[in-house]
């Protein structure tokens, strides 16, 4: 047992003290939050530009109340130029496009007629625009031809907002689930680049003993099976040191952060609601807008969270690393593993992929519950649905099937790591991985 | 216990290769064994299974009277001849580690290894890495976390590779030390000028089997052909030679002697003895050169491996 406590520390200290250790810790929340801050004001600056689009309307029906001016477009009519002309103007100006209304004779022939020409293919939130105005305009003009009072329709529109609760009466609220999908899903991608750096640092830590030679000496000391072991706890262990800074650091770095953009996330929530209820909701919030964020974030079931995000951590690292671990002992070089690490990352990758797929949109779906219980999906896509509640009995059959799933691997992965450190020359092939398997 | 090692009916096999097939050992304690035999005979892994870096199919091992177990890795030192340290690793620290995975404690190891590293002079690398240092400087370090737990059982696999002559001889100085502190050495190597220096005892492995052993100079007594060089100044060299071979197989000599003689390798052959042969040389010229041909631990290998293929 002291054996490998020395192991553990000797990998533990080797990789701590590694210089690109102490960079990544401490260098990339600060690059994260960077880079975030870098796309947001790129995103500002790119929509900053002022669009100049010209329609020409021969339906005579459009007016310059339709297509109101926005901050990043605006509208010219010039229908009086005519078709062509406009065109010729738009093609050799500085404009973003023609809107060409023809004239038709029924709103529907009509609806389907309008032509948009551009030099670049427009965006699509700029088409989408367009298009909405055109929508309204001509809705608006069926429904006065059906004799509807235009002002009794505006009347009419109402606003619901359904209040949530769950059975233990926490009230969520849209703002809280999406808060619980990016926790989660955070969490997940978290994982899953936890599980791909730190294995593969489990695995070059294998083929340095290999091709340092040192393996002979070091197994003629130990069982193989317990430098195996070492490895893997002593990377776990840096891989959750390195976590726990990287936690401290990103909560100071969102308390501060949630002060300023805070207000940002309220005002996006209130947009779409009619002005005169907004005014009631900025009462309400006036204030304490960047605390209602966090208080939202608090009343995730937070301590749960984490002790699952550490276990699953450890899991899902634990069956994945002893993998990397084997394919580290069959090869010599870093060079030969790739055909070696499909096989391995593939599963990972599955599980974010139907993570997002499918926990987004029901965290309780059949799909969302099935890979949230394979041991080799189960750490990310459970780290997704957690967030949302998930059963207790869910959990223990997950992490029960995590557990024996991981003695296992490790189990045969020793099995292939004990013969292949030995091994030097041909690279391997599946089959005589199988064979390693009897020797 | 008058053995510290022995090796009984030991099978490995790889599948369908069998790399050791039933192959016994008896080590003496306190003596340095050779094992020899070509490259991919089965000697490195008999050599893993002592180091219980590999399980035998069958057979055992028994380490001084007791079945070979994990905690007996502390009573052996083994030098492999793939050998390495951690690059990156500082000299100091890599050592007191593995002195630690050997067993030591902390404190003990490092009275140890201030003691070695005086001793080899190297006490300024403690703190450098093994990446800064030479190959030979390396292979020092290397010896030396080999030998620091005081093994009563020690593995050399090929120990004067990466030496200069200079530090071979004193590696070589330092085995023969240790052996007579009460180690028991088992030497593997391809250099049999080292072996005739070193070893009490032989092993020859080829093609998974024992195919020879037991004490050197019996084994040497085994493989005596009877050879005699030599050397003889007289008149009429071609008479002697063709009476010579009435009764001696004659064959051309392979040796030189300063003066010009009529040199020749006489094989006793059926009822002749030595004295036979002295006293019809000495009856017909003067006698320069009368050496028995000894059979070389080189010769030996290379007729024993021939033989057995």
């Amino acid at each position: 047992m002291s054996k490998l406590k020395l192991i553990i520390q000797r990998e533990f200290i080797a990789k701590v003290r590694n210089k690109s250790f102490i960079v990544m810790t401490f260098l990339s929340p600060l690059i994260m939050v960077g880079m975030g801050a870098l796309v947001y004001f790129l995103m500002q600056k790119n929509d900053e530009k002022v669009k100049k689009i010209v329609y020409v309307d021969n339906s005579g029906m459009f007016s310059k109340e339709d297509f109101k001016d926005s901050k990043t477009i605006h509208f010219t009519d010039y229908t009086a130029l005519g078709v062509e002309e406009t065109k010729k103007k738009v093609e050799e100006g500085n404009y973003y496009g023609a809107l060409i209304i023809p004239k038709q004779d029924s709103l529907e022939l009509l609806a389907k007629s309008i032509e948009f020409y551009s030099k670049d293919s427009p965006g699509m939130s700029v088409m989408s625009s367009m298009e909405n105005k055109i929508e309204t305009k001509i809705r608006n003009e069926k429904l006065t031809n059906y004799g509807i009072d235009l002002e009794k329709i505006k009347a009419s529109k109402i606003n619901t907002d359904i209040k949530m609760f769950n059975f233990s009466g926490e009230e969520s609220s849209k703002l809280i689930n999406g808060l619980k999908i990016g926790v989660g899903a955070i969490a997940g991608y978290f994982l899953m680049m936890f599980v791909m750096i730190y294995g593969t640092s489990v695995m070059r830590s294998v083929i340095e003993e290999k091709t340092s030679r040192i393996i002979e000496i070091i197994v003629s000391s130990v069982k193989p099976f317990q430098l195996m072991l070492g490895k893997i706890l002593g990377n776990a262990s840096a891989g959750l040191l390195q976590f726990f800074i990287w936690g401290i650091i990103l909560f100071i770095i969102s308390i501060v952060a949630s002060s300023i953009f805070g207000v940002d996330m309220v005002e996006m929530q209130t947009a779409r609601v009619p002005a005169e209820q907004m005014e009631a909701v900025k009462q309400a919030t006036e204030g304490d807008k960047g605390q209602m964020i966090i208080q939202e974030i608090f009343k995730l079931p937070i301590l749960k969270m984490f002790v699952l995000f550490i276990f699953y951590f450890l899991g899902g690292f634990m069956l994945y690393s002893s993998l990397f671990a084997a394919v580290g002992a069959a090869v010599d070089n870093e060079t030969d593993t790739q055909q070696f690490m499909l096989p391995i990352m593939l599963p990972l990758i599955l599980g974010v992929y139907v993570g997002f797929a499918t926990v987004i949109n029901d965290p309780h779906g059949s799909i969302a519950v099935l890979f949230s219980h394979i041991p080799f999906t189960s750490p990310i896509v459970m780290l997704m649905r957690v967030p949302f509640g998930v059963s207790w009995y869910e959990l223990a059959i997950s992490m029960a099937l995590l557990l024996v799933t991981f003695v296992f691997m490790v189990w045969l992965a020793a099995k292939i790591y004990r013969v292949g450190i030995l091994m030097y020359g041909k690279k391997p092939t599946y089959k005589d991985l199988y064979k390693w398997l009897k020797y | 216990m008058k053995n510290l090692l022995e090796v009984n009916n030991v099978v490995k096999k790889y599948g369908d290769f069998t790399a050791l097939n039933n192959v016994s050992l008896h080590i003496p304690k306190g003596s340095v064994f050779g094992l020899l035999g070509p490259n991919g005979a089965g000697k490195t892994s008999l050599i893993r299974i002592i180091n219980q870096i590999t399980m035998p199919d069958s057979g055992s091992v028994i380490l001084d009277g007791e079945a070979l177990a994990p905690k007996h890795t502390a009573q052996i030192g083994y030098l492999p001849e793939e050998r390495g340290l951690y690059k990156s690793m500082k000299v100091g620290e890599q050592a007191l580690y593995l002195a630690q995975l050997k067993g030591l404690s902390k404190s003990e190891a490092k009275k140890r290894l201030k003691y070695w590293f005086e001793k080899f002079d190297i006490s300024a690398w403690w703190n450098k890495k093994i990446e800064e240092l030479s190959k030979g400087m390396a292979q020092k370090v290397q010896f030396i976390v080999t030998v620091m737990h005081n093994p009563k059982l020690l593995i050399f696999d090929e120990p004067f590779s990466g030496f200069d002559p200079i530090n071979a001889q004193l590696i070589a100085k330092e085995i023969l030390q240790l052996r007579e502190e009460g180690a028991t050495i088992i030497f593997s190597t391809h250099r049999m000028e080292s072996v005739e220096e070193m070893c009490d005892e032989i092993a020859l492995i080829d093609k998974s089997n024992k195919i020879l052993d037991g004490k050197l100079d019996d084994i040497k007594r085994q493989f005596r052909t009877h050879t005699f060089q030599v050397g003889l100044e007289t008149e009429n060299p071609k008479e002697v030679e063709e009476k010579l071979r009435k009764s001696f197989e004659v064959f051309p000599a392979d040796f030189k002697l300063l003066n010009d003689s009529l040199t020749m390798n006489v094989k006793l052959t059926e009822g002749n003895t030595s004295n036979d042969l002295l006293s019809f040389l000495t009856s017909r010229g003067e006698v320069q050169h009368f050496v028995e041909l000894i059979p070389s631990a080189n010769d030996i290998f290379i007729q024993a491996v021939n033989k057995n293929s």
